[in-house]
């Protein structure tokens, strides 16, 4: 809602400077969003009237005027516009006035005729943004007054901002009322007088939408002149709100909408047949708005037809075969009240967002048709010289929205608030807000008046009163209350320590868009389950991401594109798919890498990141969880995503955890990847449980390291490898390790050595060498029997 | 006993040129050994008269002193000198960077979040949690927002075929929680919300924490002092701040915390920080608690304002473009 100060302060008293004004009203919850100051720096300009204007010798576009400007003689001025005329009264820069532009005006030569100031347009003077030519000022301004006096300035256009409660304020009357009990002042607003009827139109109104539409009020006004101009005060004080004059009957509607907050609408009246009927539209209906737009309805939509044709959107917008044109001499207004049920959303449903549809969904006072419509007709008659006919229109009292009283218990108020008000300070405060106040036992009954839509219960009276109080003096207090203290429990991670791992080797958390686009799914074979929103932004935002990879990719992508061939990102963050009954969340950790292993430095030799660099950055993850004895690592049932040979399956216990190793090289190609890039992601739920620590004795005797070498098939896996040597030595082998793999030149093709270093220990004794001979010999046979090994020569 | 005196001279004098721990060993062999020459000097006092010996003694005795020390001092020097050599040998460039350097860090979003969260943590806060995919009745009814209502429009909702919506708020977790538990509860959970909104300062994915404080005595003036504490301790300084009346439809009164922020060129301007209010009768009441005998409040706070003006950030866009020049500067 954007108004003039000016306007504002002769509807009520304000005791107050703008500052304190505008203070006030952002902390009575109408925020200021902007203030424009007008006029502040129009001296030097002034009503000029050409009296005389002929072709410039040397230039066809201008014209040598003689300007009256209330001086000993007219000024001659030079001028461009196109509609600069003789009799035309417009603002004049004189010498040594600088308008808002930082425009100086000096005498000045214009192709040689000397030119004594400027006649200038809207937009030079900063008053709006019409450029076109020259601001045209009505006749009855007397040439050379000071344009401030004219146009009623200094003063400022405020805008607030409003929440969807406060209606009441969408018009001057509201807001007028809301800064009287503000400030404790007086409102200077007087209902309008009924208009002396000077015609028989009339026309029938019926209402066939119960509760939707209580009220419909109208009047025909006859014999306009529709080229009447409109008086600039009126037009001012619709510039000021944002509105750009149109037409005397358009500029009407507008004002005593800005005026009282009712929504009006004007009908040609000669294009309306027979009886105005407010209904529900029928299924398909279609109609041609005022912007041009045809739109089908439904019934879910308010109507405004006559006995051949729908007219308008109740509330919304008119149609265009009934709207106001400059050739409209008969006018029907109509000024009706539509519950708010029947009209919110319904804007929106067809893309239109209208002055009328953003006060009637959120509400207005009922009792503001009758008010609206005497004040239009009264300014119709009066600007375009028509004759008012009789109030038409219909009403079905039984439904009118009834206002209840509400209690306010003075003990409640003190405990939401922690603050004491006293009784009176409440009591003005309710009343300040046109609230009918009785006293009760534990406080108060208020009976909120018919534009407060928004007070229904105890709660919304609480806010009035803090409201027009001030918040400022609610005390700062701490909250007391038992301490519940509830540890985290230690059986569990939380997911962050696990990025705090990973970003301690480097890899950097990033935050990919939780939607992702469709056809990259597909690329990953992930194009099946997925959850689609119905109204995505756009393709790249159309689909809840399944994993994480594919958006930390892209983050990848992107990086490279920008000279960092080094990248490691990890996320934490939730993946969808589609369930039987509901989309399944399922929280997860990814990891992408690429280039070298390490940054590059002067004391490791460059090479790139593999397979096993990112499995120990993932074991590293899994080591805060459970002994390196729960997880293992296989090549099953991989997603297509991973290389077939350099991907692995991630294992808990037996239970699939993730999964982690190469990006398909073909998935890679489709990318546009020019690099290996090592993949990783972790189902949460798998992981993040955490084995509380059971402490054993540690030995008291020493340990026996034995090394041992082997050579067998490529095929057998260290995995294999390790759980037959566990499986021949028991509880003796305290450690296995392997610490150097070869293959190649001296063994046969397929074969490979293996060395592994046994620690071996015994709870019980200090081992002999005979019985550390006596391990290997038994794991070398273990060896040769399941894993077709030999020992290396 | 001239003969002693050059014997020992001449000693100092070997001493003194040799100039290895290995020749310096062999020396004392030489002089000092079972059959070195000083050693040697004790069999001739057998020859001496016995009024004789005595002197003649003390003065070899004397003499094996004195190269003895002579031949310490030397070692002492030597090995101080090879230590020397040696440390200056192993001289390296202690400039060079360290090995295998991990320098990377967490989002500067999930920086400022968990310190958001451990403040109210510290307060007795737990956190709590729900889903992103959220139905209708959990992101609008349950939090007093009727069907169609004007409030909808200022939530740009993301919705799915069934229905079902991306959660606009973390507020439906305040929802969840107050129907898993009974007060005295105080809870935040963060998360990510969504709006069908994209420009300069409007991401379509952004980062809510709510709070949530339902008690048998709680009211406005704790609401207050809650977040003027976490303020306070969030900036690690003091503000001018003002509670000003607002409208949420699941709080009542309602207010936003504005701070007084300085901007850059030196003026101070007034910055909306967060959305707060005390919890709606209604909220409480579709949860099942009884709104006469519990009061409570919430607030929501937008964890990328705070990290904007906690860490300099100016454009919004780039918490999402993963770039990775932009997130080192935070690790």
């Amino acid at each position: 809602m954007k108004f003039s100060e000016k306007w504002l302060r002769e509807l009520v008293d304000i005791p107050a400077d703008r500052e304190a004004l505008l203070r006030r009203l952002t902390m009575a919850g109408l925020e200021v969003e902007d203030v424009e100051l007008l006029g502040a720096s129009l001296d030097g300009v002034v009503v000029g009237e050409i009296v005389a204007a002929a072709p410039h010798p040397d230039a066809d576009r201008l014209q040598v005027c003689s300007v009256e400007a209330g001086l000993d003689a007219p000024l001659q001025i030079v001028c461009g516009a196109p509609n600069a005329r003789v009799g035309l009264k417009a603002p004049l820069a004189t010498v040594g006035a600088t308008l808002p532009g930082g425009i100086q005006i000096k005498k000045a030569k214009l192709r040689g005729v000397e030119s004594f100031g400027m006649l200038c347009s809207a937009k030079e003077l900063g008053v709006d943004s019409d450029a076109s030519g020259l601001m045209e000022l009505p006749a009855e301004v007397r040439a050379g007054a000071p344009l401030t006096e004219a146009l009623g300035l200094p003063d400022a256009a405020i805008e607030i901002g409003l929440t969807p409660n406060r209606s009441d304020c969408l018009g001057m009357w509201g807001l007028a009322r809301d800064v009287a009990a503000q400030f404790d002042s007086a409102l200077k607003i007087e209902p309008p007088p009924a208009v002396a009827v000077d015609s028989e139109a009339s026309r029938d109104v019926r209402l066939d939408a119960g509760a939707d539409c209580p009220r419909y009020l109208g009047r025909i006004v006859e014999g306009i002149d529709p080229s009447a101009p409109t008086p600039l005060w009126m037009a001012e004080r619709l510039r000021r709100a944002g509105l750009r004059p149109i037409s005397v009957v358009v500029d009407v509607t507008n004002y005593v909408m800005l005026e009282t907050g009712q929504p009006l609408h004007a009908f040609d009246n000669d294009r309306l047949q027979g009886a105005i009927t407010v209904r529900r539209a029928a299924e398909g209906e279609k109609l041609t708005l005022l912007d041009g737009n045809e739109v089908a309805l439904t019934p879910e939509f308010l109507m405004i037809a006559d006995a051949s044709a729908p007219l308008a959107v109740a509330g919304i917008m008119g149609g265009q075969a009934s709207s106001v044109t400059d050739a409209t001499r008969n006018v029907f207004l109509e000024s009706a009240h539509f519950a708010p049920t029947a009209i919110s959303g319904r804007a929106r449903k067809l893309g239109l967002h209208t002055d009328a549809s953003h006060r009637f969904e959120r509400g207005v006072d009922p009792e503001l048709p009758l008010q609206a419509l005497e004040r239009a007709s009264a300014l119709l008659c009066e600007l375009a010289g028509g004759r008012a006919g009789p109030r038409l229109g219909a009403e079905r009292l039984e439904d009118l929205p009834k206002r209840e009283a509400v209690a306010l218990r003075r003990a409640r108020l003190t405990r939401v608030l922690g603050l004491q008000i006293e009784d009176a300070a409440v009591r003005r405060i309710l009343e300040a807000l046109q609230c009918t106040v009785e006293d009760t036992e534990d406080g108060w009954r208020a009976l909120p008046p018919s534009h407060r839509f928004d007070i229904e219960r105890e709660e919304d009276l609480i806010e009035e009163v803090i409201r027009i109080h001030g918040y400022e003096h609610i005390p700062t207090h701490a909250p007391s209350g038992e301490l519940a203290l509830k540890a985290d429990p230690e059986e569990r991670l939380k997911p962050l320590d696990l990025g705090r791992q990973l970003a301690s080797r480097d890899y950097q958390e990033a935050l990919c868009m939780a939607f992702v686009n469709a056809e990259l799914l597909q690329d990953w074979g992930l194009g099946t389950d997925t959850v689609a929103l119905a109204n995505p932004l756009s393709a790249d935002l159309a689909v809840m991401r399944p994993s994480l990879l594919p958006g930390l990719i892209e983050a990848l992508r992107r990086n490279r594109a920008r000279q960092q061939a080094r990248v490691r990102l990890f996320e934490l963050g939730n993946t969808f798919r589609a369930g039987a009954d509901a989309p399944v969340q399922t929280m997860e950790l990814a990891m992408v890498a690429c280039g070298s292993a390490h940054a590059e430095q002067w004391g490791q030799a460059a090479r790139d990141v593999d397979f096993h660099d990112i499995k120990g950055d993932v074991e590293s993850v899994l080591a805060l969880c459970a002994a390196p004895r729960a997880w293992s690592f296989d090549a099953e049932a991989l997603p297509h995503w991973l290389h077939p040979g350099r991907g692995a399956r991630v294992l808990r216990d037996g239970e699939v955890a993730g999964y982690v190793g190469v990006l398909h090289p073909r998935l890679a190609a489709a990318l546009d990847l020019e690099t290996d890039v090592l993949v990783a992601q972790l189902q949460l739920e798998t992981v993040l449980p955490r084995t509380l620590p059971h402490a054993q004795p540690v030995s008291r005797y020493p340990s026996v390291r034995r090394d041992l070498a082997v050579e067998l098939p490529e095929t057998v896996s260290w995995g294999a490898v390790d759980a037959c040597v566990r499986g021949a030595l028991g509880a003796r082998l305290a450690q296995l390790l392997v610490f150097d793999r070869y293959s190649g030149k001296g063994l046969g093709d397929g074969r490979k050595s293996l060395a592994m270093g046994l620690i071996l220990q015994d709870a019980s004794r200090t081992l002999t060498d005979e019985d550390a001979d006596q391990c290997v010999a038994d794991a070398l046979a273990a060896l040769e029997r399941d894993c077709m090994a030999r020992l290396r020569g | 006993m001239s003969d002693i005196e050059s014997q020992v001279r001449d000693a100092l004098a070997d001493i003194e040129r040799t100039d290895t721990l290995d020749a310096l060993q062999a020396l004392r062999v030489a002089l000092l050994g079972k059959s070195g020459s000083i050693t040697a000097q004790l069999k001739t006092l057998g020859k001496l008269a016995p009024e004789e010996r005595k002197a003649a003694g003390a003065a070899i005795n004397q003499a094996k002193g004195r190269v003895a020390q002579a031949l310490d001092a030397r070692r002492d020097a030597l090995q101080e000198a090879a230590l020397e050599q040696r440390l200056a040998s192993e001289r390296i460039d202690v400039t060079l960077p360290g090995r295998d350097g991990g320098r990377a860090g967490l989002h500067p979003v999930t920086r400022a979040l968990e310190r958001i969260a451990d403040i109210f943590e510290r307060l007795g806060y737990q956190r709590a949690d729900g889903p992103e995919i959220e139905d209708d009745w959990h992101n609008f009814e349950a939090l007093n927002f009727p069907p169609n209502h004007p409030a909808r429009t200022m939530h740009d909702t993301f919705y799915f075929p069934d229905g079902r919506l991306l959660r606009t708020h973390t507020s439906p977790v305040q929802v969840r929680a107050l129907k898993d538990r009974q007060p005295p509860v105080r809870i935040i959970a963060p998360g990510k919300v969504y709006r069908s909104d994209s420009d300069q300062t409007h991401s379509p994915m952004f980062h809510q924490i709510e709070g949530l404080l339902v008690d048998e005595t709680s009211s406005f003036a704790d609401l207050k002092g809650t977040l003027v504490t976490f303020v306070r301790a969030f900036f690690e300084r003091d503000f001018e701040m003002r509670f000003r009346p607002s409208f949420f439809p699941f709080t009542e009164p309602s207010a936003e915390l504005d701070i007084r922020w300085e901007t850059g060129d030196g003026s101070e301007r007034w910055m909306e920080v967060l959305g707060c209010g005390m919890v709606h009768p209604n909220v409480l009441r579709n949860c099942g608690i009884d709104p006469e005998r519990y009061t409570g409040f919430a607030f929501g706070i937008g964890v990328e304002r705070f990290a904007m003006l906690r860490y300099g950030v100016t454009d919004l866009r780039a918490f999402f473009e993963n770039d990775l020049r932009f997130l080192r500067q935070f690790a």
